[in-house]
């Protein structure tokens, strides 16, 4: 019989958190998928082998305190500046890689103005966006991207598209742009839709190399505290209710 | 032939007993502690370690990167 003590060493080693992850506890709630998100950028940095090259622009929302998390450099932005602030950047460093991480109350929202005229310009920047659909950090309002019938603290009988508009699918939208060169929409609930993500990170990463335009990833997720649920039946309420108006897969790769 | 055999270690602390690996783990291995940690949560740890087969989709859907996962090389003999 093998002992647990006898599989744990060094050389038996087959996953571990990202070196560029710190050890800071994250604020993150249980269950909340930036974590797997942050990790999941932290590794293509790594095996790019590209942390002093590195920019993040960090958001306002939760994601505010991802400085705290990935060990590269990072800068902060007026809430949903974050597309012009990177422009500013890599217009000045072409060499970085220069990405944004930003929610959806950031980008659909208070920031749509800069984000579809960073798609439109053709900024070669990366945009990580994760789509929640409610406004997590400030405690679960109502977004651009709330689904219909979608209960949210500022809609308690749920969207209603005659009083609050319909959601926005900003991917679909930006992917109309010739700016643009890559758009996907992921996921990271299980774990084949974080290796699926994983790529499509990396190779939104890749393609600042290419110097191709904009990449767009856009990663559907859970609030589980805003939405009033426990993490796992998060999970199943995003795959029943949010995949239908939100499908997985790249929307547009040249 | 022998059946592949792995073992994951939890850092405790970190963990916040959010429970999504224990959905992940195909080989129900994984089990949220009775006890808790310092924060209060009901942290993830081996209830059947016979059982992991090192797979690693625990550590890959952990939000807190919290899972270290081992695997035993299969003997070349078995």
């Amino acid at each position: 019989m093998i002992d647990v003590k006898d599989i744990i060493k060094p050389e038996n080693l087959v996953f571990k958190k990202s070196k560029l992850l710190l050890d800071t506890p994250m604020h993150y709630c249980p269950g909340c998928s930036h974590g797997v998100v942050h990790n999941l950028i932290a590794e293509v940095i790594e095996e790019m082998n590209i942390q002093s090259e590195t920019i993040g622009v960090a958001p306002v929302g939760c994601s505010v305190l991802a400085y705290n998390y990935i060990d590269i450099d990072w800068h902060e932005a007026a809430h949903g500046r974050a597309p012009a602030v990177a422009t500013g950047l890599k217009r000045l460093l072409p060499d970085k890689f220069v990405f944004t991480y930003q929610g959806d109350g950031d980008l659909a929202a208070i920031g749509t103005a800069e984000t579809i005229h960073a798609c439109n310009r053709g900024e070669n920047i990366t945009v990580i966006f994760i789509n929640n659909g409610i406004y997590g950090m400030t405690g679960g309002q109502m977004a651009p991207t709330t689904l219909e019938g979608m209960v949210a603290s500022t809609c308690p009988d749920g969207r209603e598209h005659s009083r609050d508009g319909y959601p926005i699918k900003i991917s679909d939208l930006v992917a109309q742009l010739p700016g643009t060169c890559y758009v996907t929409r992921q996921a990271v609930h299980t774990p084949g839709a974080v290796r699926k993500a994983k790529k499509a990170i990396r190779k939104a990463f890749e393609n600042q190399k290419l110097k191709k335009g904009l990449s767009l990833v856009e990663v559907v997720s859970t609030c589980n505290s805003g939405w009033k649920m426990s993490p796992v039946a998060a999970n199943d309420w995003m795959a029943e209710n949010m995949f239908p108006f939100y499908p997985l897969g790249d929307l547009k790769d040249e | 032939m022998g059946k592949v055999r792995g073992a994951i270690v939890v850092d405790i602390e970190r963990c916040k007993g959010c429970g999504l690996c224990v959905v992940a783990c195909p080989t129900d291995t994984i089990v949220l502690a009775d006890e808790v940690n310092g924060k209060g949560y009901h942290y993830a740890k081996m209830g059947n370690p016979e059982a992991c087969t090192g797979c690693t989709n625990c550590a890959m859907v952990c939000p807190d990167s919290c899972i270290t996962v081992y695997r035993l090389k299969p003997e070349k003999s078995k």
